[in-house]
């Protein structure tokens, strides 16, 4: 079978001094090969945590992740990240941080670099392929992270809050990139964020988190995605349900937050 | 005290050319954007090198070094030692109680010169004129009353001033001293000037360069001197760093490494190289062998904990990044790991370079047929502190240019350092 299938996955780190915090408790979930998801939720709730079990970095304590039929038991080529900032490599050029992946799996140079050539076409990195990581922009460097990526030709793409360091104008551009490159590669990806707006707008799913311990608060089907595919992003935005439901979610998290607040001022 | 007027002229030079430069270039603006910048105490990036600051500060310490050494470089001296002929007076008394007058004609002379012999007229009375030839810097013991006719006569006074054993009268140009046994001990004015043993002129600095570039130390070429120390530094520190950066790598990746070699390293860490140098000598021998290995230890930690220090600053997203790109371990070593850790490695292996240099100079002042530190120190032996200064000034400017060299290679080899 193909897709992502997260089966009860629980998290609990033990502390030193005896208690423990429950990062993830009984998360189950899944996902079809092409599906976009989305995950919000106040911090704490263990989106991070959950994305690293999913890319293999950290073993759950309970339960397990399988991704087309074969288990997950570590990191591997067929789900790529897509990490904040700082995860290219300064000292290669764009052009071979993107064929990092095939050149370590031993495609012919000819080939990888044709690979990259297209990818840094299609992210509108052509003119900066032998540039120096240092020298591009923050939002460059998220293009060359999401060309690297892509060029891995991974099953799934986890996205830890990629665009969170970047302004507001440049994170608008890499949100309609994201949907491009989602439609035309088909690709099932896992993007974590901060912001409301940006898991409507990248997210066919919307996965809302809830706290102590970290669970699936409530689960979204939107049209958003699909509509910002075809058309201007700021046009999807203006659509009635989209306010609605920034509103919804938005009040949901407060209340979250509140909860949170309230329950560590009384302790 | 020399020291003390030394010191008080440098401070006054360095106010008074601060001064001088700063009415010089009064209401003359920077140009530039720190100019516009009205904070600048406490901003360090506004602090910039003032270059004629830097230009006099060398210029200072050559006029200084030459006026006090009596540099013909250089056209202001401070008073230099008395030379010449010059003369002072003393009363002899004889047994009957009798007092005459009688000089003392001295001929003080520049050390290493043959000057003529000078001759004094017996003169009047019972206490006779006496002559002395006195080298510049050097005393001379005057035995007046020797050619002084009758018995017991006794010096009592010099220039008219009462003198008694211990006692210290001033004449003209220098002063005088009654030894116990009743000698008159004759020290010309020694002015301000150093000597040659204690501070050689530039141009003697320079003299002994040129005269040991050409001639060659002890039968062996100032560049072969120097060809040893930089071979031992070098080969030194490669095998330091060749045994010490895979340590360091497997410190910062293996649990078993890390725990066996951390209280080694730490332990060897804080302990001078120097102190190893008796050890050394008799595990190893003073010839090359044992300079190597004092080179190698003294490399040998500092590249290991660079190496450590490049490993656990490698952010951890890197690392995961290449994971999930399909890297081996092997692959992460190679094409994360390593070149990450190279920013880190660099940084050691100057403080290596710097800390090699200086262990090589001491370790030829122990033992050694060929070195500028061995050079060092049989000029010394010899009284030869212009070849001392020589080699000193080599020492520096070779320290210098290697650190110069590492840095240029940094760049060259690191540029996305500190820009990340």
């Amino acid at each position: 079978m193909t897709g992502l299938t997260i089966d009860d996955v629980s998290m609990r780190f033990d502390l030193p001094s005896g208690s423990f915090v429950q990062a993830l408790k009984n998360v189950s979930l899944d996902l079809r090969a092409g599906e976009l998801m989305s995950v919000l939720g106040p911090s704490g709730c263990g989106k991070t945590t959950l994305l690293n079990i999913v890319a293999g970095f950290l073993a759950p304590t309970g339960g397990e992740v399988v991704l087309n039929g074969h288990r997950v038991t570590g990191p591997d080529a067929e789900r790529g990240m897509v990490f904040q900032q700082g995860a290219l490599f300064e000292w290669m050029s764009v052009r071979e941080n993107v064929e990092f992946g095939p050149r370590m799996k031993g495609t012919p140079v000819a080939e990888r670099r044709a690979t990259a050539d297209r990818l840094l076409q299609i992210t509108g990195l052509g003119d900066f392929k032998d540039k120096a990581i240092y020298e591009l922009s923050g939002g460059m460097q998220q293009r060359v992270a999401l060309a690297r990526c892509l060029a891995n030709d991974p099953d799934v793409i986890l996205m830890d809050e990629p665009l969170g360091a970047l302004d507001a104008l440049t994170r608008e551009k890499m949100q309609g990139l994201v949907l491009k490159l989602w439609k035309e590669t088909g690709k099932t990806i896992i993007l974590i964020t901060h912001s409301v707006e940006e898991a409507l707008l990248l997210g066919e799913r919307l996965l809302v988190m809830a706290p102590r311990p970290g669970r699936i608060h409530r689960e979204y089907r939107l049209p958003f995605a699909e509509m910002g595919v075809n058309q201007d992003l700021r046009e999807v935005k203006k659509h009635p349900d989209f306010g609605k439901r920034r509103e919804e979610i938005l009040s949901m998290i407060w209340e979250m937050e509140e909860e949170i607040m309230g329950r560590t001022e009384s302790a | 005290m020399t020291g003390l007027i030394l010191l008080l002229l440098y401070v006054a030079l360095f106010v008074g050319a601060m001064l001088l430069v700063g009415l010089a270039t009064r209401g003359r603006k920077r140009r530039d954007f720190t100019a516009l910048k009205t904070v600048t105490f406490g901003d360090e990036s506004a602090v910039r090198p003032n270059r004629a600051a830097s230009v006099i500060s060398v210029v200072v310490i050559f006029l200084l070094w030459g006026a006090f050494t009596g540099s013909s470089l250089v056209p202001v001296h401070v008073p230099g030692p008395f030379t010449g002929d010059t003369s002072f007076t003393y009363t002899a008394r004889n047994a009957g109680g009798a007092e005459d007058e009688a000089t003392v004609f001295l001929r003080v002379f520049p050390l290493g010169e043959q000057p003529p012999e000078i001759e004094a007229e017996p003169g009047e009375g019972f206490a006779r004129n006496d002559a002395a030839m006195i080298a510049a810097y050097r005393s001379e013991l005057v035995r007046a009353d020797r050619n002084d006719e009758g018995e017991d006569v006794e010096v009592v006074a010099v220039e008219g001033q009462p003198i008694a054993p211990g006692v210290t009268v001033a004449f003209a140009d220098g002063e005088v001293t009654m030894t116990p046994r009743g000698s008159l001990n004759v020290s010309p004015a020694r002015g301000l000037q150093m000597e040659e043993i204690w501070l050689p002129s530039p141009e003697s600095v320079v003299a002994a360069l040129v005269d040991i570039a050409t001639n060659g130390f002890q039968n062996v070429p100032l560049w072969e001197h120097l060809f040893y120390s930089l071979m031992r530094v070098l080969v030194g520190f490669a095998i330091g760093a060749a045994v010490g950066i895979p340590l360091g790598y497997a410190m910062g990746l293996n649990d078993w490494f890390r725990g066996w070699f951390d209280p080694i390293v730490e332990f060897m860490r804080p302990v001078p190289p120097l102190a190893l140098i008796p050890l050394v000598i008799i595990w190893f021998g003073i010839w090359e062998t044992g300079k190597i290995v004092l080179l190698f230890l003294a490399a040998l930690w500092i590249m290991a904990i660079a190496a450590r220090a490049g490993v656990s600053g490698v952010n951890i997203t890197k690392v995961h990044a290449a994971y999930s790109l399909g890297a081996s371990k092997a692959q992460i070593l190679r094409h994360v790991i390593i070149p990450n850790s190279l920013p880190e490695i660099f940084t050691g292996a100057r403080v290596a370079m710097g800390v090699c240099w200086g262990t090589v100079v001491a370790a030829e002042l122990v033992a050694a047929q060929k070195g500028v530190g061995m050079m060092i120190i049989a000029a010394s032996k010899f009284q030869s502190t212009d070849v001392v200064l020589m080699g000193i000034i080599l020492i520096g400017i070779i320290g210098f240019g290697i650190d110069i060299l590492m840095r240029k290679a940094e760049n060259w080899l690191v540029p996305w350092k500190g820009r990340s």
